[in-house]
Protein backbone atom coordinates (compact mmCIF):
# COMPACT_ATOMS: atom_id res chain seq x y z
CA UNK A 1 0.00 0.00 0.00
CA UNK A 2 1.95 3.46 -0.95
CA UNK A 3 1.69 6.04 1.21
CA UNK A 4 -1.08 8.65 -0.68
CA UNK A 5 -3.77 5.02 -0.12
CA UNK A 6 -2.76 5.21 3.48
CA UNK A 7 -3.56 8.56 3.21
CA UNK A 8 -6.80 8.52 1.87
CA UNK A 9 -7.78 5.53 3.44
CA UNK A 10 -7.01 6.83 6.59
CA UNK A 11 -9.30 10.01 5.76
CA UNK A 12 -12.11 7.82 4.64
CA UNK A 13 -12.26 5.82 7.77
CA UNK A 14 -12.32 9.03 9.90
CA UNK A 15 -15.11 10.90 7.96
CA UNK A 16 -17.15 7.52 7.76
CA UNK A 17 -16.91 7.91 11.69
CA UNK A 18 -17.53 11.24 11.87
CA UNK A 19 -20.44 11.40 9.45
CA UNK A 20 -21.90 7.83 11.68
CA UNK A 21 -21.67 10.22 14.54
CA UNK A 22 -23.62 13.21 12.86
CA UNK A 23 -26.32 10.72 11.59
CA UNK A 24 -26.73 9.44 15.34
CA UNK A 25 -27.16 12.70 15.98
CA UNK A 26 -29.77 13.72 13.99
CA UNK A 27 -31.92 10.78 14.19
CA UNK A 28 -31.88 11.80 17.68
CA UNK A 29 -33.68 15.57 16.91
CA UNK A 30 -36.06 13.47 14.25
CA UNK A 31 -37.07 11.46 17.01
CA UNK A 32 -36.70 13.64 19.71
CA UNK A 33 -38.87 16.83 17.88
CA UNK A 34 -40.68 18.56 19.94
CA UNK A 35 -42.09 20.04 16.77
CA UNK A 36 -42.97 19.03 13.09
CA UNK A 37 -40.31 22.23 11.90
CA UNK A 38 -37.97 20.85 13.71
CA UNK A 39 -38.18 17.47 12.67
CA UNK A 40 -38.17 18.84 9.11
CA UNK A 41 -35.27 20.60 9.38
CA UNK A 42 -33.68 17.39 11.15
CA UNK A 43 -34.88 15.27 7.99
CA UNK A 44 -33.24 17.81 5.42
CA UNK A 45 -29.91 17.73 7.20
CA UNK A 46 -30.13 14.02 7.45
CA UNK A 47 -30.60 14.07 3.38
CA UNK A 48 -26.98 16.14 3.77
CA UNK A 49 -25.32 13.64 5.45
CA UNK A 50 -26.34 10.90 3.27
CA UNK A 51 -25.25 13.12 0.14
CA UNK A 52 -21.46 13.06 2.47
CA UNK A 53 -21.75 9.61 2.91
CA UNK A 54 -22.08 8.98 -0.84
CA UNK A 55 -19.22 11.14 -1.54
CA UNK A 56 -17.49 8.87 0.99
CA UNK A 57 -18.25 5.74 -0.61
CA UNK A 58 -18.21 7.21 -3.79
CA UNK A 59 -14.04 7.97 -3.23
CA UNK A 60 -13.70 4.55 -1.68
CA UNK A 61 -15.00 2.43 -4.62
CA UNK A 62 -14.01 4.44 -7.03
CA UNK A 63 -17.82 4.83 -9.02
CA UNK A 64 -17.98 8.55 -9.96
CA UNK A 65 -21.00 7.57 -10.94
CA UNK A 66 -22.43 8.44 -7.51
CA UNK A 67 -22.15 11.97 -8.04
CA UNK A 68 -25.67 11.64 -10.28
CA UNK A 69 -26.78 9.67 -7.42
CA UNK A 70 -25.83 12.30 -5.03
CA UNK A 71 -27.34 15.14 -6.60
CA UNK A 72 -30.40 13.32 -7.44
CA UNK A 73 -30.25 12.90 -3.72
CA UNK A 74 -30.10 16.72 -3.51
CA UNK A 75 -32.86 17.17 -5.63
CA UNK A 76 -35.42 15.04 -3.85
CA UNK A 77 -34.47 16.08 -0.65
CA UNK A 78 -35.51 19.98 -1.85
CA UNK A 79 -38.25 19.06 -3.41
CA UNK A 80 -39.61 17.33 0.42
CA UNK A 81 -38.50 19.94 2.35
CA UNK A 82 -40.67 22.45 -0.07
CA UNK A 83 -43.43 20.14 0.30
CA UNK A 84 -43.34 19.58 3.98
CA UNK A 85 -43.11 23.40 4.47
CA UNK A 86 -46.12 23.88 2.38
CA UNK A 87 -47.56 20.96 4.34
CA UNK A 88 -47.07 23.02 7.77
CA UNK A 89 -48.46 25.91 5.59
CA UNK A 90 -51.70 24.00 5.46
CA UNK A 91 -51.93 22.32 8.50
CA UNK A 92 -51.73 25.07 10.71
CA UNK A 93 -50.28 24.94 14.25
CA UNK A 94 -52.36 22.62 16.31
CA UNK A 95 -53.35 20.24 13.16
CA UNK A 96 -53.57 17.10 15.38
CA UNK A 97 -51.70 15.18 17.80
CA UNK A 98 -48.37 15.97 17.57
CA UNK A 99 -45.86 15.20 20.43
CA UNK A 100 -45.59 17.70 23.09
CA UNK A 101 -48.57 19.86 22.43
CA UNK A 102 -48.04 20.75 26.19
CA UNK A 103 -44.49 22.32 25.57
CA UNK A 104 -45.33 24.14 22.78
CA UNK A 105 -48.62 25.71 23.79
CA UNK A 106 -46.56 26.67 26.79
CA UNK A 107 -43.60 28.91 25.18
CA UNK A 108 -46.64 31.65 23.47
CA UNK A 109 -47.43 32.81 26.43
CA UNK A 110 -44.19 33.71 27.34
CA UNK A 111 -43.92 36.06 24.29
CA UNK A 112 -46.98 36.80 23.87
CA UNK A 113 -47.47 39.41 21.40
CA UNK A 114 -49.09 38.69 18.13
CA UNK A 115 -48.41 34.91 18.42
CA UNK A 116 -51.40 34.67 20.87
CA UNK A 117 -53.78 36.35 18.74
CA UNK A 118 -52.81 34.10 15.91
CA UNK A 119 -53.79 31.40 18.15
CA UNK A 120 -56.80 32.47 18.89
CA UNK A 121 -57.60 32.93 15.54
CA UNK A 122 -56.54 29.18 14.50
CA UNK A 123 -57.95 27.61 17.78
CA UNK A 124 -61.99 27.70 16.81
CA UNK A 125 -61.69 25.86 13.23
CA UNK A 126 -58.01 25.07 12.49
CA UNK A 127 -57.97 23.97 8.72
CA UNK A 128 -60.03 27.07 7.71
CA UNK A 129 -57.41 29.60 9.79
CA UNK A 130 -54.93 28.05 7.89
CA UNK A 131 -56.11 28.25 4.54
CA UNK A 132 -57.50 32.28 5.12
CA UNK A 133 -54.30 33.52 6.06
CA UNK A 134 -52.56 31.67 3.27
CA UNK A 135 -54.55 33.54 0.64
CA UNK B 1 1.68 14.07 -7.65
CA UNK B 2 -0.72 11.34 -6.64
CA UNK B 3 0.27 12.62 -2.79
CA UNK B 4 -0.74 16.11 -3.38
CA UNK B 5 -4.24 14.49 -5.01
CA UNK B 6 -4.35 12.45 -2.07
CA UNK B 7 -3.85 15.07 0.74
CA UNK B 8 -6.61 17.71 -1.04
CA UNK B 9 -9.35 14.41 -1.11
CA UNK B 10 -8.27 13.76 2.51
CA UNK B 11 -9.05 17.57 3.62
CA UNK B 12 -12.07 17.73 1.79
CA UNK B 13 -13.12 14.64 3.48
CA UNK B 14 -12.08 15.85 6.54
CA UNK B 15 -13.59 19.47 6.81
CA UNK B 16 -17.03 18.38 5.08
CA UNK B 17 -17.95 15.00 7.93
CA UNK B 18 -16.34 17.94 10.41
CA UNK B 19 -18.77 20.40 9.28
CA UNK B 20 -21.60 17.84 9.20
CA UNK B 21 -20.74 16.68 13.14
CA UNK B 22 -21.16 20.59 13.76
CA UNK B 23 -24.16 20.98 11.82
CA UNK B 24 -25.66 17.61 13.65
CA UNK B 25 -24.44 19.27 16.90
CA UNK B 26 -25.68 22.41 16.76
CA UNK B 27 -28.82 21.11 15.42
CA UNK B 28 -29.18 19.22 19.29
CA UNK B 29 -27.61 22.22 21.19
CA UNK B 30 -29.58 25.64 19.99
CA UNK B 31 -33.01 26.07 21.43
CA UNK B 32 -35.16 26.58 18.74
CA UNK B 33 -36.32 25.93 15.64
CA UNK B 34 -34.75 29.32 13.72
CA UNK B 35 -31.49 28.76 15.07
CA UNK B 36 -31.49 25.37 14.68
CA UNK B 37 -31.89 26.08 10.52
CA UNK B 38 -28.77 28.34 11.09
CA UNK B 39 -26.45 25.18 11.57
CA UNK B 40 -28.38 23.07 8.94
CA UNK B 41 -28.55 25.62 6.37
CA UNK B 42 -25.36 26.49 6.58
CA UNK B 43 -22.59 24.05 8.28
CA UNK B 44 -24.60 21.41 6.24
CA UNK B 45 -24.84 22.64 3.30
CA UNK B 46 -20.98 23.01 3.57
CA UNK B 47 -20.57 20.07 4.11
CA UNK B 48 -22.03 17.97 1.86
CA UNK B 49 -20.97 20.21 -0.69
CA UNK B 50 -17.30 19.53 0.47
CA UNK B 51 -17.51 15.72 0.09
CA UNK B 52 -19.20 16.23 -3.17
CA UNK B 53 -15.93 18.35 -4.07
CA UNK B 54 -13.69 15.47 -2.77
CA UNK B 55 -14.82 13.63 -5.14
CA UNK B 56 -14.71 15.30 -8.08
CA UNK B 57 -11.09 16.11 -6.93
CA UNK B 58 -10.20 12.79 -5.92
CA UNK B 59 -11.05 11.00 -9.86
CA UNK B 60 -8.89 13.84 -11.50
CA UNK B 61 -11.13 13.60 -14.41
CA UNK B 62 -12.19 17.11 -15.83
CA UNK B 63 -15.62 15.78 -16.61
CA UNK B 64 -16.25 14.61 -13.09
CA UNK B 65 -14.96 17.26 -11.30
CA UNK B 66 -17.29 19.50 -13.73
CA UNK B 67 -20.51 17.30 -12.38
CA UNK B 68 -19.51 17.82 -9.01
CA UNK B 69 -18.93 21.65 -8.80
CA UNK B 70 -22.27 21.72 -10.67
CA UNK B 71 -23.76 19.64 -7.90
CA UNK B 72 -21.94 21.98 -5.11
CA UNK B 73 -24.08 24.98 -6.76
CA UNK B 74 -27.00 23.30 -6.98
CA UNK B 75 -26.71 22.35 -3.04
CA UNK B 76 -26.08 26.14 -2.67
CA UNK B 77 -28.98 27.62 -4.43
CA UNK B 78 -31.25 25.12 -3.09
CA UNK B 79 -30.11 25.32 0.60
CA UNK B 80 -31.45 28.63 1.55
CA UNK B 81 -34.69 28.52 -0.54
CA UNK B 82 -36.27 25.66 1.90
CA UNK B 83 -34.63 27.17 4.61
CA UNK B 84 -36.31 30.22 3.71
CA UNK B 85 -39.85 28.23 2.89
CA UNK B 86 -39.74 26.46 6.33
CA UNK B 87 -39.29 29.33 8.38
CA UNK B 88 -41.88 31.48 6.79
CA UNK B 89 -44.48 28.92 7.20
CA UNK B 90 -43.21 28.21 10.70
CA UNK B 91 -43.39 31.67 11.57
CA UNK B 92 -46.62 32.13 9.52
CA UNK B 93 -48.25 29.02 11.68
CA UNK B 94 -47.05 30.54 14.84
CA UNK B 95 -44.17 28.36 16.32
CA UNK B 96 -42.38 30.94 18.96
CA UNK B 97 -39.19 32.06 19.13
CA UNK B 98 -37.38 30.94 21.61
CA UNK B 99 -37.20 32.32 25.19
CA UNK B 100 -33.89 33.79 25.07
CA UNK B 101 -34.90 35.73 21.76
CA UNK B 102 -34.15 39.82 21.84
CA UNK B 103 -36.14 40.63 19.64
CA UNK B 104 -39.59 40.03 17.20
CA UNK B 105 -39.99 43.09 14.96
CA UNK B 106 -42.04 40.35 12.59
CA UNK B 107 -44.56 39.77 15.06
CA UNK B 108 -44.72 43.46 15.89
CA UNK B 109 -45.52 44.44 12.22
CA UNK B 110 -47.92 41.52 11.47
CA UNK B 111 -49.30 43.05 14.57
CA UNK B 112 -49.90 46.85 13.20
CA UNK B 113 -51.12 45.85 10.31
CA UNK C 1 -28.13 38.54 -28.34
CA UNK C 2 -29.22 38.08 -24.14
CA UNK C 3 -30.82 35.05 -25.22
CA UNK C 4 -27.36 33.66 -26.72
CA UNK C 5 -25.39 34.52 -23.97
CA UNK C 6 -27.77 32.91 -21.44
CA UNK C 7 -28.26 29.45 -23.89
CA UNK C 8 -24.40 29.28 -23.86
CA UNK C 9 -24.30 29.24 -19.78
CA UNK C 10 -26.70 26.83 -20.10
CA UNK C 11 -25.05 24.83 -22.48
CA UNK C 12 -21.78 25.16 -20.22
CA UNK C 13 -24.06 23.69 -17.39
CA UNK C 14 -25.46 20.78 -19.59
CA UNK C 15 -21.75 19.84 -20.63
CA UNK C 16 -21.09 19.66 -17.36
CA UNK C 17 -23.50 17.60 -15.64
CA UNK C 18 -23.37 15.21 -19.10
CA UNK C 19 -19.20 15.18 -18.70
CA UNK C 20 -18.74 15.30 -22.40
CA UNK C 21 -17.58 18.12 -24.67
CA UNK C 22 -18.16 16.65 -27.77
CA UNK C 23 -19.46 18.12 -30.76
CA UNK C 24 -22.91 16.60 -30.52
CA UNK C 25 -23.06 16.83 -26.85
CA UNK C 26 -22.35 20.33 -27.08
CA UNK C 27 -24.48 20.99 -30.05
CA UNK C 28 -27.41 19.47 -28.22
CA UNK C 29 -26.98 21.04 -25.14
CA UNK C 30 -27.03 24.42 -27.48
CA UNK C 31 -30.51 22.89 -28.94
CA UNK C 32 -31.83 21.84 -25.70
CA UNK C 33 -30.98 25.67 -23.56
CA UNK C 34 -32.76 27.42 -26.78
CA UNK C 35 -35.19 25.22 -26.06
CA UNK C 36 -35.71 25.74 -22.34
CA UNK C 37 -35.61 29.33 -22.81
CA UNK C 38 -38.14 29.50 -25.81
CA UNK C 39 -40.60 28.23 -23.38
CA UNK C 40 -40.01 30.86 -20.38
CA UNK C 41 -39.59 33.81 -23.20
CA UNK C 42 -42.58 35.37 -22.02
CA UNK C 43 -41.17 35.51 -18.18
CA UNK C 44 -37.36 36.85 -19.53
CA UNK C 45 -38.29 40.04 -19.99
CA UNK C 46 -35.16 40.65 -21.79
CA UNK C 47 -33.74 43.44 -19.62
CA UNK C 48 -29.96 42.45 -20.28
CA UNK C 49 -29.35 40.98 -17.21
CA UNK C 50 -26.51 39.19 -18.21
CA UNK C 51 -24.75 41.96 -19.91
CA UNK C 52 -22.94 43.46 -16.98
CA UNK C 53 -21.07 39.74 -16.10
CA UNK C 54 -18.12 41.10 -14.28
CA UNK C 55 -19.87 41.75 -11.16
CA UNK C 56 -22.03 39.16 -11.42
CA UNK C 57 -18.92 37.36 -11.04
CA UNK C 58 -17.70 39.86 -8.47
CA UNK C 59 -20.89 39.03 -6.02
CA UNK C 60 -20.66 35.35 -6.68
CA UNK C 61 -17.38 35.33 -5.32
CA UNK C 62 -18.24 37.38 -2.56
CA UNK C 63 -20.63 35.54 -1.68
CA UNK C 64 -18.75 32.22 -1.95
CA UNK C 65 -16.37 33.75 0.53
CA UNK C 66 -19.42 34.76 3.13
CA UNK C 67 -20.09 31.63 2.82
CA UNK C 68 -16.95 30.00 3.48
CA UNK C 69 -17.39 32.52 6.67
CA UNK C 70 -20.77 32.22 7.51
CA UNK C 71 -20.08 28.14 8.18
CA UNK C 72 -17.12 28.73 10.02
CA UNK C 73 -18.89 31.12 12.33
CA UNK C 74 -21.91 28.74 13.27
CA UNK C 75 -19.07 26.29 13.90
CA UNK C 76 -17.54 28.30 16.28
CA UNK C 77 -20.51 29.85 17.48
CA UNK C 78 -22.04 25.27 18.10
CA UNK C 79 -18.80 24.01 19.43
CA UNK C 80 -18.43 27.05 22.14
CA UNK C 81 -18.76 25.23 25.62
CA UNK C 82 -21.10 28.16 26.94
CA UNK C 83 -23.27 29.21 23.47
CA UNK C 84 -24.07 33.25 24.02
CA UNK C 85 -27.55 33.34 22.27
CA UNK C 86 -28.95 36.86 21.28
CA UNK C 87 -31.40 35.32 18.51
CA UNK C 88 -34.23 37.44 17.19
CA UNK C 89 -36.30 38.72 14.15
CA UNK C 90 -35.13 41.43 12.70
CA UNK C 91 -36.81 43.98 9.72
CA UNK C 92 -34.71 45.30 6.71
CA UNK C 93 -36.10 48.25 4.96
CA UNK C 94 -34.96 46.91 1.20
CA UNK C 95 -34.00 49.53 -1.58
CA UNK C 96 -34.32 46.78 -4.11
CA UNK C 97 -37.27 46.59 -5.55
CA UNK C 98 -37.40 44.17 -8.08
CA UNK C 99 -38.58 40.56 -7.67
CA UNK C 100 -35.90 39.07 -9.05
CA UNK C 101 -33.12 41.09 -6.83
CA UNK C 102 -35.19 40.53 -3.72
CA UNK C 103 -35.10 37.03 -4.31
CA UNK C 104 -31.23 37.16 -4.90
CA UNK C 105 -30.88 39.23 -2.14
CA UNK C 106 -33.29 37.20 0.76
CA UNK C 107 -30.83 33.86 -0.75
CA UNK C 108 -27.64 35.80 0.06
CA UNK C 109 -28.77 36.83 3.28
CA UNK C 110 -29.54 33.15 4.17
CA UNK C 111 -26.06 31.87 3.62
CA UNK C 112 -24.64 34.82 5.37
CA UNK C 113 -22.78 34.74 8.76
CA UNK C 114 -25.68 34.36 11.64
CA UNK C 115 -28.55 35.83 8.90
CA UNK C 116 -31.68 34.17 7.99
CA UNK C 117 -34.40 35.21 5.76
CA UNK C 118 -37.61 34.55 6.66
CA UNK C 119 -40.83 36.64 5.08
CA UNK C 120 -40.59 39.47 2.54
CA UNK C 121 -43.50 42.30 4.05
CA UNK C 122 -46.58 42.14 1.47
CA UNK C 123 -45.95 45.69 -0.25
CA UNK C 124 -41.96 44.85 -0.76
CA UNK C 125 -40.69 47.06 1.55
CA UNK C 126 -39.49 45.07 4.48
CA UNK C 127 -37.15 41.78 4.55
CA UNK C 128 -37.95 39.98 8.30
CA UNK C 129 -34.46 38.45 8.78
CA UNK C 130 -33.92 35.77 11.70
CA UNK C 131 -30.15 36.66 13.27
CA UNK C 132 -28.38 34.34 15.80
CA UNK C 133 -26.93 37.37 16.87
CA UNK C 134 -29.39 40.29 18.00
CA UNK C 135 -27.11 42.15 20.20
CA UNK C 136 -26.58 45.17 17.15
CA UNK C 137 -28.91 45.00 14.84
CA UNK C 138 -28.12 48.30 13.54
CA UNK C 139 -24.70 47.34 12.28
CA UNK C 140 -26.04 43.79 10.72
CA UNK C 141 -28.38 46.34 8.37
CA UNK C 142 -25.85 48.67 7.46
CA UNK C 143 -23.38 45.03 6.66
CA UNK C 144 -26.09 43.87 4.75
CA UNK C 145 -27.08 47.18 3.00
CA UNK C 146 -23.38 48.17 2.12
CA UNK C 147 -22.14 45.00 1.16
CA UNK C 148 -24.62 42.87 -0.70
CA UNK C 149 -27.58 45.17 -1.30
CA UNK C 150 -24.89 47.72 -2.87
CA UNK C 151 -23.48 44.60 -5.19
CA UNK C 152 -26.97 44.00 -6.62
CA UNK C 153 -27.77 47.14 -7.62
CA UNK C 154 -24.22 47.50 -9.39
CA UNK C 155 -24.53 44.21 -11.28
CA UNK C 156 -28.05 44.63 -11.89
CA UNK C 157 -28.75 47.98 -12.87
Amino acid sequence: MSAPDTVLSVAILIGLVLLGIAFLLTVYRVIKGPTLPDRVVALDMLVGIVIGFIGVIAIRTGFTLYIDIAISLGLVGFLATVAFARFILARGRDGSSEGAPAAAEAAPAERAGGRAKAKAKAKPAPPAAGKGRKA
Amino acid sequence: MDMLFALATAALILSGSAFALIAAIGLNRLPDIYTRMHAASKAGTVGSGLMLLAVGVHSGDLATLARALAGFFFFILTAPVSAHLLAKAAHQVGYSLSPRSVCDEMSDYEKRI
Amino acid sequence: MTTIIVSTLFTAVWVAITGSASFHNLAFGFLLATLCLWIVRDEMGGRGYWKRFGRVLSLLVLFLKELALSAWKVAVLVVSPRMDLKPGIFAFPLTVDRDFEITLLANLITLTPGTLSVDVSVDRKTLFVHAIDCSDIEATKRDIAEGFERKIMEAFR
